[in-house]
């Protein structure tokens, strides 16, 4: 159909051009030196990779735990009760929240009171950001696990919760470190809430307490500047970013397709 | 097309969204399962883990509560000083005689122009894209072939993925050139008569570039859950209107589509929520100008965009007040767009049958 070739044409160009652009401009300095000033040739994202490293694991470590819990209340807890019911709906209203309007929230709840921009305060709103696709995911993938085998663990008098955290939870790990990867991946390209989180930094940091780098905030920025050599990293970094969002979402698709629970049931 | 619709109840328990086995994803709690909870012996850890649990579920509430409080807070002052006019008023500039909307300098704010901009290029975006999305989805579930169904699905998924600001990075190389150098003059001198398309802006930014790149990153959106809905439609259907001899399109148009309607317009507006809080690659392509212009080739701002320029570096409280009641205006509209959005998804692809009449 004539639509589908229209839609697929522009999409497939970008990705041609991203490659093409991207290539000619991804070398190993990109990897391993800081940002150089103006006028100078050369440079790379090194800073701006690891600050991006160092956010996502931050906001892992506060997304995961808490969107895996949300996750277990919902599925083994709550189900259909009206709590879970409004736990669900306000997941999913939360993940349609602009990234932005996340961004300036944060911002007056942490940066405010902080006195200055920093990279904990960008891992907080990348781990809120995570949290919904987490819990409806871990969710879904509990669903799927087997009443029989809750039962099973239950008539050996194995306690509820271990059963719950040994049990069920562990048949469904395949699932859930999926969506783990799904959430991850949609964060790691969010430039609007660093802005005024994380901030960014030309320099190397790794103190959680100062403002860091972080890759699509340098491609931001370069991509906005007047410099052909920016220019030039802009579409390096964004190279280094698809391959590591298209990594992450093949291997969910990879994982989903295959089956996940098949051993389970 | 009456005949179809009254056959409608009986052919729908047959077939519905495939039926899960009972004990998978079964939403009460068994008997059994009841039972031997009641006599476990270890209740402390029990009730301490589910209320571990609980209170992690509701941490999720604490934080659209908590997130809202802050920008009712941090917007008082901007509410206190301009009330509801800051929604709807625009200040008359004392010496040129002209309105004037945003100008930090001297304290004016008004969110007019930004509201204009957020919904000029969300509007724009919707017009290109549904009319492919649903093309798309019509495609990729009625008449693809089998070996192309995979990867087209794929890539849809993948296009959702791409992080706004490499779409901006590549609508400020690619598609503003392009809008320049060949659409822009095509449209003005073909349709400049409409007063839509001046000629005064000849760098390419604008509402037109906005529109399309924002109509490029909904596209995925709306095609994948316009998708699903049409695949919770029953089989049984399609097979009623073609043993009525309907040819392919009408089949499409009165079994699929027509079923279906309510979780496409549900689809539809979840792409409206996205594209009116989208940011970055507004904020590269469309100018940023606070300005109001009937063409739609200016350049303008959108109400995201403004906040991801300006934010860090407010000149004053006032300025960052009234950044911050754009940023709660946002938040509400986006709320309130995506909860009617999951509703109409939600009713037919949970409750297809009930609500499919």
């Amino acid at each position: 159909m004539l639509a589908t070739v229209l839609v697929v044409a522009p999409l497939v160009a970008i990705f041609i051009y991203l490659v093409y652009k991207g290539a000619s401009s991804l070398n190993l300095a990109f990897f391993t030196h800081n940002p150089v000033p103006v006028g100078e040739t050369g440079g790379g994202m090194a800073n701006a990779i690891a600050g991006s490293a160092i956010l996502l694991g931050l906001g892992s470590l506060i997304g995961v735990p808490i969107g895996i819990a949300g996750g277990i209340f919902l599925a083994e807890f709550g189900r259909s009760t009206k709590l879970a019911n409004a736990v669900r709906f306000t997941a999913d209203v939360l993940n349609g929240v602009p990234s932005i309007v996340m961004g300036i929230a944060i911002y007056s709840l942490v940066v405010v009171p902080q006195g200055h921009f920093s990279a904990f305060s960008g891992g907080v709103v990348l781990g809120i950001m995570m949290i919904p696709t987490v819990c409806r995911t871990t969710e879904e993938m509990l669903l799927m696990v087997p009443n029989a085998v809750r039962e099973a663990a239950l008539a050996l008098g194995v306690p509820n919760w271990r059963s719950v955290l040994a049990i069920t939870v562990k048949t469904a790990s395949p699932g859930i470190i999926t969506g783990c990867m799904l959430a991850f991946a949609r964060v790691a390209g969010e430039t609007a809430p660093l802005i005024f989180t994380a901030f960014g930094n030309v320099d190397w940091s790794s103190n959680l307490n100062q403002p860091i780098a972080a890759l699509p905030l340098q491609i931001y920025v370069y991509a906005i500047s007047p410099f052909d050599e920016w220019h030039r990293l802009a579409w390096a970094g964004s190279l280094v970013l698809i391959i590591l969002i298209v990594l992450a979402v093949s291997l969910v698709r990879f994982v989903t397709s295959r089956g996940v629970l098949k051993g389970a049931s | 097309m009456s005949e179809i619709r009254i056959r409608q109840p009986q052919l729908l328990p047959e077939s519905g969204p495939p039926a899960e086995p009972p004990s998978v994803g079964a939403h009460e709690v068994s008997a059994i399962r009841a039972f031997l909870l009641s006599r476990g012996n270890s209740a402390l850890a029990d009730r301490g883990f589910h209320w571990l649990m609980v209170l992690c579920a509701l941490s999720i509430f604490g934080i659209v509560v908590l997130i809202a409080c802050e920008l009712m807070v941090r917007s008082r002052l901007a509410w206190g000083q301009f009330g509801l006019d800051f929604f709807y008023k625009a200040f008359i500039d004392t010496y040129t005689n002209k309105p004037m909307y945003w100008d930090p300098v001297n304290g004016h704010f008004s969110a007019l122009p930004f509201l204009y901009g957020t919904l000029v290029s969300s509007f724009l975006a919707l017009l290109l894209a549904v009319p492919l999305a649903i093309g798309v989805a019509v495609f990729l579930t009625e008449m693809c072939p089998g070996f192309l169904r995979a990867p087209l699905a794929f890539i849809t998924e993948l296009l959702a993925a791409i992080p706004s600001v490499i779409y901006g990075l590549w609508a400020v190389f690619v598609l503003v050139p392009l809008l320049r150098e060949h659409i822009n003059p095509w449209l003005i001198s073909g349709l400049g008569w409409t007063g839509f398309f001046g000629d005064d802006n000849p760098t390419g930014l604008g509402f037109v570039a906005a529109g399309v790149i924002l109509a490029i990153m909904i596209l995925p959106i709306i095609s994948s859950l316009t998708r699903e809905v049409m695949t919770a439609v029953p089989n049984s259907q399609r097979e009623a209107v073609l043993a009525l001899g309907a040819t392919r399109w009408e089949m499409i148009r009165m079994g699929v589509l027509r079923n279906a309607r309510i979780g496409i317009v549900g689809a539809i507006i979840l792409g409206l929520g996205r594209a009116l809080g989208e940011t970055m690659a507004v904020a590269m392509v469309i100018g940023n100008s606070p300005q109001i212009q009937r063409s739609l080739l200016a350049n303008g701002s959108t109400m995201s965009a403004v906040i991801a320029n300006e934010f860090a570096e407010a000149s004053s409280d006032l300025h960052l007040s009234a950044l911050m009641e754009l940023g709660l205006a946002l938040f509400i509209v986006t709320i309130i767009v995506n909860a009617i959005a999951r509703m109409l998804v939600w009713a037919v692809t949970r409750g297809a049958p009930s609500s499919a009449h």
